[in-house]
């Protein structure tokens, strides 16, 4: 038995396995399927100041080895998270963290300052790289200048962990992450979603309702694993490593290629279980390789 | 009424292929017992068969037969040996997952995470309830099951089925266990000729409460003929699905209290609550 035990900055997590944000719920849509007591750490659905409705149906569209969605962070605000949800979650023993999103840099701020005061919540994670919102999301993460503006924001209202989520629709992801690393973000979360689309050959029209939307899944795993690389050799930062983990071999690509830690999304839909099967799967890798800690592999394939 | 949800690796009892596309599959688990369910509810069936199909498949329980219970009856008419309960589907083959499903074979495992979804409102106890089930297509999966719960409560309901032509009705033999049937087909293969709408039973309809399944135009206009008489009305939607757990929040429905999720709030809706009613 390894030592599984990984840090996001101040942030300790039991495991280094995370759930991505919109493809968990709150948690508790899973708790009948799969122990959340097990899982590191719990990333929520995407949070706004605002209640938000989202896009029309239809907002999903299967792929060879994905499926792409335009759900655009509907949610029911970030008051409502605090009323409703927090009481819920607050006593289960994992890391939630809530994923954060707005449509100008004040909005994500007085969004964060909200979760600040809730004393279990160590951690956000901000979302300037959501492909399906035409205001904000990742008008921020695909330059510079306006991914500092929203860390910068934050940064002056939130204190614990703050971890960036960046787009991997830019032409250089380095640049962007050594930009909010600058800007004192604790971490990058990569990646968010590639922009793509379907179309439906008989109906001659895009399949989905604003036509474009994000592509996950194993069909983005070594475009994701390429950007943890890059990224890796950019900044001092920690990084959270996602994009296609299927199971325990694609985490560990991850961890080796230097994620601190891993999120799995698009994988619970096909088994609501997955998440304790990574964590088991790393641990017998560990043992396998006669490591004592996972701290052992991060950045190994250097 | 919340039911547990629970990853299940069930052994594929038998398949009966039922007229061309569509097969009814019969299911049964290791330990010879199924979870909890309720008519209206379905399962998201892990299609191994297929590499194009990565999602899940949402398919309606067709029909729970327990061991030993009073609709275990309509078991002997399909060979189950009354060793274990059954879960079965009723799957219409429209593309590569539904295909992948209708190959499967007696002996092989499939993987379902269920019981999803709301369910169907059943009426109280000793209530006087005259249902009408109206169901087209594969849409009549979910009334089977939903038949058999309301005949173990003593009421007897009116199930209203249609589709193109004969060989589209499917488990008459099941449905006539339950209640009285009354069949349009378009082209006059069975039953009155035309849409389920247009039969002669809604002439004098004295109905307590509708439910319906099946294509979503022909649910609109039962909906409608429903709220013209009066009558509460049920709809069970089908919208497109990634993880049927109300997490991903892509299967929403455009309710008049906005954007819902169907996997979650539904499948069942009140017609009221849908903007199609209108
Ligand atoms: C709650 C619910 C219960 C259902 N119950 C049953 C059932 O008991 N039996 C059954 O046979 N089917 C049922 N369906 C429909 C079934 O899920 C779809 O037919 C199936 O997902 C199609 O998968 P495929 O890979 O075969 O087809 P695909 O290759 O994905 O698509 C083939 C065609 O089917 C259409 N289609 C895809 N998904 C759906 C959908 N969810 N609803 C309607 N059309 C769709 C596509 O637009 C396309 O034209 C249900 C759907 C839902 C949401
Ligand atoms: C249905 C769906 C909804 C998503 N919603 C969000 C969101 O609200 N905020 C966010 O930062 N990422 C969101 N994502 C992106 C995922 O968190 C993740 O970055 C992406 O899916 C890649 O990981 P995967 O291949 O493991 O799914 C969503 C993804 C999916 C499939
Ligand atoms: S299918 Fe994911 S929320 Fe309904």
């Amino acid at each position: 038995m390894s030592s599984l035990t990984t840090h996001i900055g101040a942030l300790t997590l039991k495991n280094p396995v995370m759930t991505a944000s919109g493809t968990f719920g709150y948690g508790l849509e899973f708790e009948d399927l799969v122990d959340l007591t097990r899982i590191g750490g719990i990333i929520v659905k995407g949070t706004t100041l605002e209640p938000r409705q989202g896009n029309p149906y239809p907002r999903m569209a299967e792929t060879a080895h994905g499926m792409l969605n335009c759900v655009g962070l509907q949610n029911k605000g970030v008051d409502y998270f605090c009323k409703h949800i927090y009481p819920q979650i607050k006593d289960i023993d994992s890391q939630f963290v809530v994923n954060v999103s707005g449509s100008s840099p004040e909005t994500y701020a007085e969004c964060a300052a909200r979760v600040a005061e809730l004393e279990r919540i160590e951690a956000i994670e901000l979302n300037i790289s959501c492909p399906n919102v035409r205001q904000g999301g990742m008008a921020f993460g695909t330059t510079c200048a306006g991914a500092a503006s929203v860390v910068k924001a934050v940064r002056a209202v939130y204190p614990k962990t703050l971890i960036v989520k960046l787009s991997p629709n830019v032409t250089d992801i380095t640049e962007i992450a050594r930009a909010v690393e600058a800007e004192g973000a604790d971490a990058v979360s990569l990646i968010n979603t590639l922009m793509g689309m379907a179309i439906d050959a008989e109906r001659q029209r895009p399949v989905l309702s604003i036509k474009t939307g994000g592509l996950s899944g194993p069909a983005v795993k070594p475009v994701a694993l390429r950007m943890v690389w890059q990224v890796f050799e950019a900044v001092q930062i920690p990084i959270v490593g996602l994009g296609g983990i299927m199971n325990a071999t694609d985490a560990v690509e991850f961890l080796l290629a230097g994620a601190r830690a891993v999120e799995i999304g698009t994988a619970n839909f096909i088994d609501p279980a997955v998440t304790v099967k990574v964590v088991d799967g790393i641990n017998e890798y560990l043992d396998r390789h006669n490591c004592a800690s996972v701290e052992d592999i991060i950045g190994a394939a250097h | 009424m919340n039911t547990k949800k629970h990853i299940l690796d069930l052994s594929v009892a038998q398949v009966r292929e039922l007229s061309a596309g569509y097969v009814e599959i019969h299911l049964r688990a290791a330990d010879g017992k199924m979870p909890e369910m309720l008519p209206g509810q379905f399962v998201q069936v892990r299609v191994d068969g297929s590499p194009e199909t990565f999602l899940r498949r949402p398919i309606s329980v067709n029909l729970l037969t327990r061991t030993g219970a009073e609709g275990g009856a309509c078991c002997d008419a399909t060979g189950n040996d009354g060793a274990a309960d059954e879960l079965w589907l009723l799957v219409h083959a429209v593309g590569d997952g539904t295909r992948a499903l209708a190959r499967l074979q007696a002996g092989d495992t499939l993987n379902i995470v269920g019981p999803l979804g709301n369910g169907f409102t059943l009426p109280a106890e000793g209530a006087d309830a005259r249902p009408l089930l109206v169901g087209g297509g594969v849409g009549t999966a979910p009334l089977l099951f939903l038949g058999q719960e309301l005949a173990a409560r003593g009421v007897r309901p009116t199930f209203l089925l249609g589709g193109r032509r004969e060989a589209d009705i499917m488990q008459l033999e099941h449905f006539r266990r339950f209640g009285d049937v009354a069949l349009t087909t378009e082209d006059g293969s069975a039953g009155e000729r035309g849409f389920v709408t247009q039969h002669s039973l809604w002439r004098d309809a004295a109905y307590t409460q509708i439910y319906t399944c099946g294509p979503k135009l022909m649910m609109v206009n039962v909906a409608r003929m429903a709220r013209e008489r009066g009558i509460p009305c049920e709809v069970s939607l089908e919208n497109m699905m990634a993880c049927g757990l109300g997490a991903c929040l892509c299967c929403v429905e455009n309710t008049v209290d906005g954007h819902v999720c169907v996997c979650t709030e539904g499948p069942v809706f009140d017609a009221k609550r849908l903007n199609i009613d209108h």
